[in-house]
């Protein structure tokens, strides 16, 4: 019987044995490495020696891919159902999804001097490939994965990794120089050097490199091109751009005044804020965590959990209806969730003592009705500021003066808005603080 | 005398360059300060300041990127015509047809590259904390080129006119309708409609703006065509001469003070 949606296929099996291939070139390379710098066991086995295990099996890997290539139903390296199964079930809602990558931000910066060792970080990056390796042998992954349009934001994944992590390498490296006194990284062989040659050889080596490089994706993928515009067939799901699916997400939440225009909005602003909020003098051209733990949390915060995380939620795991899928799952339309969510003035005036939900649809009456709400909304962006600034926050008040810290903890506040929200809706099924459809004014 | 000199010390060589070839240490301070193309960077620099793992090298690299999206992007204009008739078929002939077909591969790649690297390049920047005094306003037009990166990203997906291009750009325009106050479904459209006469209607608010009409249609892939194509790159070119310029005043590359 022909298998319309095929885990495995002979393109697939000689695809992953490229990648395979690519895998141990690069464990090869570190198992050289690795036997200049790491030193021995203590029985005076070289530590390389685990590298080249890997190689070897990535070798093999390699080579059983290749030559099954020709029968590739009863192929038997591919991602175990019992996994895949796990995955979907526990895995694929929002709130485990947004908790893990908060945990996975939380434990980021926790253990900075641990995951920062080049054999650890080159370690998850082994583990991260080979689980995408083998995740590629399910159809559905492959799907959402392999579009030409999600390629790059599978790379951006690895190369924001990647990127963090020379970040935190390098600060926990001068935060170690200026407890011991010694000078930064960045002030040690720092001589004059002439732009000719130093730089712009540089510049150009990375100009044609690039040129190569997008030369070669353009080969190996094709431009997408759907079938003609049609404003009568809709597609389901109907997806923005992919770096505005984390705005497509916070509608899950908000209204799209909110979510579309005055968050996005508040972003840019808040952005511009910066330099003007931070008055912070350490930390000003090198690489440091310690001097300035406040102000780069909030920012990776904002970056990782809040832009990156929700870009991919939104490109990879929301489906028709927007619904949540897993990464294992077949994009089924018939999918429903129930959403049975209510507003918060409906809960409050069905509190026992209370008449009940005022009716009417004079200004007055949705005033009233939604009272609890307001009152709410206007004690978060006016009343806790002050209480903060008292507060926890004292330090930040003192230095800044009554403004700038009104500024920065609107700021602050409007960023905790979507976690907040998502907290509310997950916990009490809320669907809007203030509800006032007949004028578009939810929150 | 090898051919290499002697093209080297011929009139036209030394008309178009101004100065010989930088190979020793006079020739490769001139080079930088006589040179148009060069001008932009000092004569020396520090060399922590250039190391790749401290800058990343991805404000270099938007910028490179930028080029060749204008390159690309104008090879594209010869065959594309942005009009309901041909906008589909001129990008399918692209792909099945024409020479340098390959030209719109590299300009879509190109174009999420850009993005992303902007991003990387904002991330380095804050890291480093190279927003700092005096380099405060640089960043503000640093986040202003952001929003047009992702705005000329936004208005080119609507040009090949396929099923991809439309929807998402009538999702991304839905929420214009949704703007305070001059969106049709913001709140507080009403208060701008006073009895009798109606300010904001589906004819006049902020998504009609956006699209030059209710729906996206012919008026907006003329719109965002002009906008990809016109506006957007001048603006973008312009915030880029005083963004490299600003970075040399506030005392180039940032570096422990």
């Amino acid at each position: 019987m022909l298998n319309h949606y095929p885990d495995v296929t002979s393109s697939v099996l000689t695809g992953l044995g490229w990648y395979y291939l690519i895998l141990l070139f690069m464990n090869l390379l570190w198992t050289v490495r690795s036997y200049k710098v790491d030193g021995e066991f203590s029985n005076g086995v070289p530590k390389a020696t685990v590298w080249a295990v890997a190689s070897s099996i990535f070798m093999m890997m390699s080579a059983a891919h290749f030559s099954s290539a020709r029968s590739a139903e009863t192929f038997l390296i591919r991602m175990p159902v019992f996994f895949k199964d796990l995955v979907d079930a526990n895995f694929a809602n929002p709130v485990i999804y947004f908790v893990l990558s908060i945990a996975l931000l939380w434990g980021m910066i926790r253990l900075r001097e641990w995951w920062t060792k080049p054999t650890v970080a080159w370690s998850l990056l082994n583990i991260s490939l080979v689980f995408m390796g083998l995740s590629l042998t399910d159809y559905d992954f492959r799907q959402i994965v392999g579009k030409p349009d999600n390629v790059p934001i599978v790379g951006m994944l690895f190369i924001v990794a990647f990127f963090t992590w020379i970040y935190f390498r390098r600060a926990v490296d001068n935060d170690n120089r200026v407890a011991e006194g010694r000078p930064l990284f960045e002030q040690e062989n720092n001589e004059k050097v002439l732009v000719w040659p130093d730089l712009v050889y540089t510049e150009l080596i990375c100009m044609v490199v690039l040129t190569a490089f997008l030369i070669f994706w353009g080969i190996a993928l094709k431009a997408p091109l759907e079938e003609p515009a049609s404003s009568v067939k809709t597609p389901n799901p109907s997806k923005a751009p992919w770096y505005f699916l984390g705005l497509q997400e916070m509608l899950v939440y908000f209204d799209p005044w909110l979510a579309g225009v005055v968050l996005p909005s508040i972003i840019l602003g808040g952005l511009m804020a910066v330099p003007y909020i931070d008055f912070n003098k350490k930390g000003n051209g090198y690489y440091t965590f310690k001097e300035r733990s406040f102000a780069v949390s909030t920012f990776l915060f904002g970056f990782l959990p809040l832009w990156v995380a929700l870009i991919v939620l939104g490109t990879f795991l929301r489906g028709p209806n927007w619904n949540f899928f897993g990464i294992y799952e077949l994009w089924d339309v018939h999918k429903v969730e129930a959403a049975n969510n209510v507003n918060l003035s409906e809960i409050f005036w069905s509190l026992p003592g209370l008449p009940g939900l005022p009716r009417g649809s004079s200004i007055g009456a949705i005033l009233l009705r939604e009272s609890p709400g307001i009152v709410l909304t206007l004690a978060y962006f006016a009343v806790l500021p002050p209480i903060l600034g008292l507060t926890v926050l004292r330090k930040y008040f003192v230095r800044m003066g009554v403004l700038r810290f009104l500024v920065f903890s609107n700021l602050l506040l409007w960023m905790a808005i979507l976690p907040v929200k998502m907290l509310l809706r997950w916990a009490f099924s809320l669907k809007y603080i203030v509800g006032i459809p007949e004028y578009f004014f939810n929150i | 005398m090898s051919v290499g000199d002697y093209i080297r010390n011929s009139q036209i060589w030394r008309s178009v360059f101004r100065h010989p070839a930088p190979t020793d240490r006079r020739n490769r301070v001139v080079v930088m300060l006589t040179n148009f193309f060069l001008h932009l960077h000092p004569v020396s620099v520090k060399q922590q300041g250039i190391a790749l793992s401290y800058t990343w090298c991805m404000g270099g690299i938007t910028f490179f990127l930028f080029l060749v999206e204008t390159i690309t992007g104008v090879l594209l204009m010869f065959y594309y015509r942005p009009t309901l008739e041909w906008a589909f078929y001129d990008i399918q002939a692209l792909r099945d047809v024409q020479t340098l077909g390959i030209m719109r591969e590299i300009h879509r790649w190109g174009a999420h590259a850009m993005v992303i690297t902007v991003w990387l390049h904002m991330y380095r920047v804050f890291l480093t904390g190279s927003y700092k005094p005096p380099r405060e306003f640089n960043w503000v037009i640093g986040v202003l080129l952001l929003v047009l990166t992702l705005l000329l990203s936004f208005t080119g997906y609507l040009l090949p006119w396929d099923q991809l291009a439309i929807w998402a750009i009538t999702v991304g325009s839905n929420m214009a309708r949704a703007t305070p106050f001059l969106g049709m479904e913001g709140p507080g459209f009403q208060l701008l409609n006073t009895s009798g006469y109606e300010l904001i209607t589906n004819a006049s608010d902020a998504k009609f703006l956006l699209l030059g009409g209710r729906f996206v249609g012919e008026a907006t892939l003329n719109r965002f065509y002009i906008l990809h194509c016109v506006a957007i790159p001048v603006v973008v070119s312009g915030l880029i001469a005083i963004h490299f310029w600003r970075v040399r005043k506030d005392g180039g590359i940032s570096q422990p003070l």
